[in-house]
């Protein structure tokens, strides 16, 4: 190596982050206490029931974005756990009597139980043919739900825990129980990521026979992930039962679960964490604004998802996060010229 | 019997999904729809007046247009994304793009066509075609499962001689070996990869017009649509056009078996018939014998 090399050398920092990290986390930290303190107080019951849908959709683009962005899986059957989530939450609190606090985390974990062995089988499908693989999976899961008729058949379950209730009592403690979830989703999604698990998916993702070669454990890290990721989208189906005190299996096990989250993360920025919240706001104010026009925000959405695919691939989030980052998983070599020499970029 | 011929329509269907894979890799879940929308633009024309074996023959080159244009202009700007080197650039979608923008295109367009022709089911009147019956033996044969059953037979023929002996063939296959090789001998691989889809579209659209005829089908129908042909490709093992059309007939047999157990459980039974082979036979009951 020549001096100058040497000294170039000598002057790179590897970093994770910064000060633009801690002001957007700072930034992030009030909207959280914000939405937390202010909001139920200022606005209606109806807008609340509606900011409780936001989280759900946060909770299901972060999850699915655990898949398809680092697990590099896309399932379109995804569905088959919200679906799993609703129905235990209904059982858990009304069957079985569990306080709610309790019933819709348990509804999480028996959405992961339910996808431990489903993995074995959808993992012998690749590719395109996993994504539709999952979709058979989640029909599967439709059609038995609506032949028991312990869960109510074709006509769905609804939630009586809540009868005795004050109106407002009930939807206040459903909007903080959503917005605890949400964040404790996106902080345990974000720990995840920084970890060595989340190195290793990281690889995976990039190259999974490189990563294999390296010692990364690669089937035992894709299951953790479709694991958790379900997991998250039980997590997710219990609130949307719990929020709307009931299931049909024509709605909760709908594959628009899918078209949501895959919207999410797709025009939110696929690969990041950030991506998936700014994709779920921008989805919950096209539903809101066009939700009148009946299914024509829909079509739009459709067309945004390829459009942004083609144009913008890394998503909205994407196009600042070159500068950006408040959640900050890769490491990031400083003072290299540019071009210089090839920065393994693990965040991508 | 039913069953068996019920095969035939899946197989016709299934043939273009397995076409545009075998080629291009991609999964193409707008599939359905496709079809869907091949029903639909039959219905208009034969709501004009048109005979439906002219409507038939306007349809099937017109989604032979719409593959090529639809290849060139989303599917080709998608996989340009596919095995792009993180370190090249942006790194985005990179080889799931082709799969999203295939979804963008079904969310779009079965809402669409839901706005535009509403949720009601519709049928292709068939002047009688659908309910004509053969009698064989002591048992009555539907005319239109039986001609669904030969054009089925007759395009996976066609598609199979085509890729065997035509120049276009062996280039296409060439291509789907490896294009960078191919393109080095002068294919080039995007208006290779446009034909193969304007051919997959065209065995499409005339899927799509015997779905219409025979079936009570809406908007939404293309989700079903779909899964069948998939689960057809699946059964009948990757790669093999022949096999598809046995993975029809057994999704069929299934599925009629099924529904005469209990009329709600024929689609449940024909998914568990899946999974069981996914299980049993990953590869598939032919896997990959006649590929060439």
């Amino acid at each position: 190596m020549s001096d100058a090399g040497a000294a170039r050398a000598a002057t790179r920092t590897i970093t994770r982050g910064g000060r633009g990290s801690l002001a957007g986390g700072g930034v992030l930290l009030v909207v959280v206490v914000l939405l937390a303190a202010v909001v139920p107080y200022v606005v209606t019951l109806g807008a609340l029931s509606s900011l409780v849908m936001l989280f759900a959709l946060v909770i299901l683009g972060t999850t699915w974005n655990l898949l398809a962005g680092y697990g590099g899986m896309v399932s379109v059957g995804q569905q088959a756990y919200v679906g799993v989530g609703g129905y235990a939450l209904i059982q858990l609190a009304d069957a079985v009597g569990a306080p709610l606090w309790l019933a819709v985390p348990a509804a999480g974990l028996v959405g992961a139980a339910i996808a431990l062995p489903t993995s074995y089988l959808v993992f012998r499908l690749a590719g395109g043919y996993f994504a539709i693989g999952t979709w058979v999976v989640a029909e599967v899961f439709r059609l038995v739900t609506m032949r028991i008729d312990g869960l109510g058949g074709g006509t769905g379950l609804s939630l009586s825990a809540f009868r005795g209730t004050d109106r407002v009592e009930r939807v206040a403690f459903v909007y903080w129980f959503a917005l605890a979830l949400m964040v404790a989703v996106v902080l345990g999604t974000y720990l995840l990521m920084r970890s060595r698990v989340g190195l290793g998916l990281t690889a995976i993702r990039d190259d999974r026979v490189a990563a294999s070669s390296l010692g990364v454990a690669v089937d035992r890290g894709r299951r953790l992930v479709y694991v958790a990721g379900s997991g998250g989208a039980a997590l997710a189906g219990a609130l949307v039962a719990l929020s709307t005190l009931g299931v049909t299996p024509g709605s909760i096990y709908s594959v628009s679960w899918t078209a949501a989250m895959i919207f999410i993360v797709v025009v939110g920025g696929i690969g990041t964490i950030e991506g998936p919240l700014v994709g779920a706001v921008l989805y919950w104010a096209l539903q809101q604004a066009l939700a009148p026009l009946g299914t024509w925000y829909l079509v739009v959405l459709g067309a945004v998802a390829v459009a942004v695919v083609l144009l913008a691939p890394r998503g909205l989030w994407g196009l600042v996060a070159g500068r950006y980052q408040l959640f900050p998983t890769g490491y990031r070599v400083r003072g290299v010229p540019p071009g210089a020499a090839v920065a393994p970029r693990a965040d991508g | 019997m039913q069953g068996v011929l019920l095969g035939g329509q899946y197989a016709l269907l299934a043939c273009g999904l397995s076409l545009i894979f075998g080629v291009m890799r991609i999964v193409n879940l707008a599939h359905g729809v496709l079809a869907v929308l091949a029903a639909y633009l039959t219905l208009v024309l034969v709501q004009q007046g048109l005979p439906l074996w002219l409507a038939t023959v306007v349809v099937v080159p017109l989604f032979a247009a719409l593959g090529y244009a639809v290849q060139r202009g989303l599917f080709n700007p998608a996989l340009a994304q596919v095995g792009r080197d993180p370190a090249d650039g942006p790194r985005g979608a990179g080889e799931l793009a082709p799969l999203l923008v295939s979804f963008g295109v079904a969310v779009a367009l079965t809402n669409l066509l839901q706005e535009v022709f509403s949720a009601d089911t519709r049928t292709i009147p068939t002047g009688g075609l659908a309910s004509a019956g053969l009698p064989v033996g002591s048992l009555s044969v539907g005319v239109l499962p039986l001609l669904t059953l030969a054009v089925a037979a007759s395009v996976i023929a066609t598609v199979q001689l085509l890729l065997a002996r035509t120049s276009t063939g062996r280039a296409m296959r060439a291509v789907a070996d490896d294009a960078g090789a191919a393109a080095m001998t002068g294919v080039d691989p995007r208006h290779m990869y446009a034909v193969a889809t304007a051919l997959a579209f065209a065995t499409l659209g005339l899927a799509g017009v015997f779905v219409g005829m025979s079936t009570q089908f809406s908007p939404g129908y293309g989700e079903l649509v779909l899964l069948f042909a998939f689960e057809a490709v699946i059964i009948g093992g990757l790669g093999s056009l022949w096999g598809t059309l046995a993975g029809g007939m057994v999704l069929g047999l299934a599925q009629t078996i099924g529904a005469q157990t209990d009329p709600q459980s024929g689609v449940l039974a024909g998914h568990l018939v899946f999974l069981a082979v996914l299980v049993v036979r990953p590869g598939g009951l032919m896997p990959r014998s006649v590929q060439e």
